[in-house]
């Protein structure tokens, strides 16, 4: 670099702390403050739609009509998985990443700050615009997240609205998954090559990958649904040559990806947790990040199995049926990989370890319960039951969520520098886990008995399981206020040490406990190899 | 490692991206009102296209600022290439969408509803007596009866010019690589005439189709496969054009030199794509 630059770059103010006041928030580019607005963001979102959660299962706790409408009941749906899966799911994942991927490969900051702010701040435009639809003449969208058509292009003044918060919420995801991309391509300290990278960062990278190649066509899927209602093409008409099942096939190239989007960080934040609390480094290191990798490239060739019912060819089921089956492959080598860490490790059992230890168990039943559905054959009787319901609930709620819940109390204390409520942490636990068995476990009996998903009222036969999976939604969701106490009384515990746990590995334990406002100013050659990787 | 990586550079706070969300507030509210039949819409719209034109040229002004003034060390200069690196490959991904409606069209809906593999009773109870043929308005013959544009002519000359302003922009990247400034700026100002003739030409097309040949967006799915794949190329076109004028403009008042030229190569990555879709276009949209 030459004085010039050097001296222009001093008087560019590199040390500036954070700005006073609301500035700071809506004009921020540090990682930490925009991680944190995507993870408070991301809360709240996890309450609006569990709220509509417990409107769901509030009707459907006795057979027969009771509180809403079966119309306003279909927008619960549709609305409430919405916003789980774009605005609390998606954004806490990224706020995550904005936190802990610079520090843990030693950057100073996201490769691109500025647009990182604007990929948060699309959000609550894209999320209000959402929630807007609510009040319409017509009410929200209520086609259920998939949006199929024709049945979508029934919506009312909430149509043009849902299709452009998809847009926004598509953009917000590019615009994040670039500046992962880049970070990790681009700001790793010098000596830390791809394979010595923490798996969280390894799982984002490729999770990122997935958000670029299949957000955007997300995006041509609801831009076609958009000309169609507006502007006179044919794209889901038959009449005019194309096919509604068309939508379905680029949904679904969407879809399935994105479902791994929603779990392959997940992968990454319990293979950090385990080996911490197993004493152990994780075994294994190499082929997570190569089942990682081939979980990707299979979701890009599942899609169908999502539509064995409406109408394939006989090879197409079959293709879709075992390419399914093969994810097993790698996803069996990462929960293999993760029992084998704990195997005669000196483990401990804090809240974080617990989250993790339930997401091991837990999704591995949502992963079971995968595999019965890719089966073309079995399939078409579980279709559109409360078998699929139960199936991606546990691989979604103790499966995503739990492991977002294990990252906040794992790194809660980098965060703060404080020691969060340990006891509070597994009361949180436990219930958690109590009450989400208690919701979905009996989805698997209602669906398999035939009990169809997106209905207000069902038959008398149904009624016992849906009485016990609404009151197990109802105890999850105030076992969620166990984490809002322990959030709002997170500065109240003892000071966190530097490295907070006894044995973390990763330089994110290296930097002091509240992490500084900015981490790294230079690259921290040296301390990789001492102390993060000895 | 490079000497230039000794420290980090962070930009400081920005108000430029929350005056984005603002102009796309606007935007989207507006689209969606009008599209719902409120005329209000439409000037809610036009102020959300002015906020987020402000916000662009800001935005861009401070980052060109920045950059001329040596506030970018090289590992900022490879940030913003990976990043267009990747928003290039979202854009690819949107257009593979439209690609893959124009392909399951013509390969799997038009012949299923012509009767083919297991839908002779699809064909027979609900779409009698239709053929499967390409090009089709689909056997409901949405929009009524139109002609094609065939691959001959304005599409091939128009083929012929991006091909052309491709190889034009790479001779001024190799001119600015020379430090030969007339030839850079010489050849850059005829790619993006170049770009221009072609989004005219485009829109001759469009008159032609729409006047001559009954050809509209509502001319069931070819119509739609048509407009949409090209409007969204030409939409490109526009941009990148644009794109080349501002480029153009800086090298006027003397910006870029032989190793810093991010925004030239930026443009001219981008102007390669869109030649590259269009190539695609041609290939199965006129052609075949």
């Amino acid at each position: 670099m030459t004085t010039a630059v050097a001296d222009a770059h001093d008087a560019h103010d590199e040390h500036h702390g954070p700005e006073k006041g609301i500035r700071r928030w809506l004009f921020t580019t540090n990682h930490k403050d925009i991680g944190t607005m995507y993870l408070v963001f991301s809360l709240i979102m996890f309450f609006v739609g569990g709220a509509m959660a417990l409107v769901i299962r509030s009707e459907l706790m006795q057979p027969g009509l009771q509180f809403v409408h079966p119309e306003f009941f279909n927008q619960m749906t549709t609305m409430h998985a919405l916003i789980m899966v774009f605005g609390a799911v998606m954004p806490a994942f990224v706020g995550l990443a904005n936190w802990m991927i610079p520090m843990m490969i030693g950057a100073p900051d996201m490769a691109l700050p500025r647009m990182n702010n604007w990929s948060f701040w699309i959000l609550p435009v894209a999320f209000g615009l959402l929630l807007a639809t609510l009040f319409m003449p017509g009410g929200a969208p209520a086609s259920g997240w998939t949006m199929y058509p024709p049945l979508v292009l029934q919506t009312g003044d909430a149509f043009p609205f849902l299709i452009f918060s998809v847009h926004l919420m598509g953009l917000s995801s590019i615009m994040g998954a670039i500046n992962i991309i880049v970070t990790i391509l681009n700001m790793r300290a010098p000596d830390m090559w791809l394979l010595k990278m923490p798996m969280f960062v390894w799982t984002w990278l490729i999770t990122a990958y997935l958000l670029i190649a299949v957000m955007p066509v997300l995006a041509g899927a609801v831009t076609m649904l958009l000309t169609d209602q507006f502007f006179g093409t044919s794209f889901f008409l038959a009449a005019g040559g194309g096919d509604p099942v068309m939508f379905q096939h680029i949904f679904w190239f969407f879809g399935h990806p994105e479902v791994y989007i929603m779990i392959l960080p997940a992968f990454g934040i319990v293979s950090e947790i385990i080996p911490t609390f197993s004493r152990k480094p994780l075994f294994g290191h190499d082929s997570m990040v190569y089942a990682a990798s081939s979980i990707a490239f299979l979701s890009f060739i599942v899609w169908a199995h999502h539509m064995f019912t409406v109408g394939m060819p006989l090879s197409g089921q079959m293709f879709f049926m075992f390419a399914t089956m093969l994810i097993a492959v790698p996803t069996g080598v990462k929960v293999f990989n993760w029992i084998a860490t704990m195997w005669k490790g000196a483990m401990t059992f804090e809240t974080p370890m617990l989250f993790s230890l339930g997401f091991v168990f837990l999704f591995t039943i949502g992963g079971l319960s995968g595999l019965m559905l890719a089966i073309a054959p079995a399939d078409i009787q579980y279709h559109d039951s409360y078998f699929v319901v139960a199936h991606f609930h546990y691989v979604l709620v103790p499966g995503s969520i739990f492991s977002l819940m294990a990252a906040a109390y794992y790194w809660l204390p980098k965060w703060t520098g404080y020691m969060y409520n340990e006891t509070a942490g597994k009361w949180h636990f436990w219930t958690s886990t109590f009450f989400v068995n208690l919701t979905f476990f009996p989805m698997h009996f209602l669906g398999l008995a035939g009990m169809p998903r997106r209905i207000p009222d069902y038959s008398t036969q149904f009624a016992d399981f849906n009485f016990m999976a609404s009151v197990g939604a109802i105890g999850f969701g105030l076992s969620q206020l166990i984490f809002v106490y322990v959030l709002l009384t997170a500065k109240k515990g003892e000071e966190a040490s530097d490295r907070v746990w006894e044995a973390p590995k990763g330089l994110e334990w290296t930097v002091p406990s509240p992490a500084p406002y900015h981490t790294f100013d230079t690259p921290p050659v040296k301390r990789v190899h001492e102390e993060a990787f000895e | 490692m490079s000497h230039a990586q000794d420290k980090y550079y962070v930009p400081h706070g920005s108000h430029w991206p929350i005056v984005g969300s603002i102009g796309l507030l606007f935007l989207m509210l507006g689209v969606s009102t009008w599209l719902n039949g409120a005329d209000f819409g439409f000037w809610v719209m036009m102020a959300g296209v002015a906020i987020m034109i402000f916000m662009l040229t800001g935005w861009f002004g401070t980052v060109i600022n920045e950059s001329e003034g040596g506030l970018y060390n090289p590992q900022v200069d490879k940030s913003f290439r990976m990043g267009m690196f990747w928003f290039i490959f979202s854009e690819v991904m949107f257009f593979a969408a439209f690609f893959g409606a124009l392909f399951y069209a013509r390969n799997m809906s038009v012949p299923w509803l012509g009767g083919e593999s297991n839908n002779f009773f699809t064909n027979l109870l609900l779409w009698e007596g239709y053929e499967a043929t390409w090009p089709t308005g689909g056997p409901g013959e949405v929009g009524g009866e139109f002609q094609t544009m065939g691959p001959l002519g304005l599409p091939l000359i128009n083929t012929a010019i991006l091909l052309t302003s491709s190889v034009t922009i790479t001779i001024a990247h190799h001119a600015l690589i020379a430090g030969k400034r007339g030839i850079l700026s010489t050849f850059l100002a005829l790619t993006f005439i170049l770009g221009f003739i072609f989004v005219y030409m485009q829109a001759v097309e469009y008159v032609h189709a729409y006047q001559d040949l009954n050809l509209r967006l509502d001319s069931g799915i070819y119509g739609s496969t048509f407009f949409m794949l090209t409007g969204f190329h030409g939409m490109h076109v526009t941009i990148g054009a644009i794109m080349l004028t501002i480029i153009w403009l800086r090298v006027i008042r003397g910006h870029f030199t032989p190793d810093n030229h991010f925004a030239f190569e930026a443009t001219a990555w981008y102007w390669h794509f869109v030649d590259a879709v269009w190539v695609g276009l041609y290939v199965f949209v006129y052609w075949m």
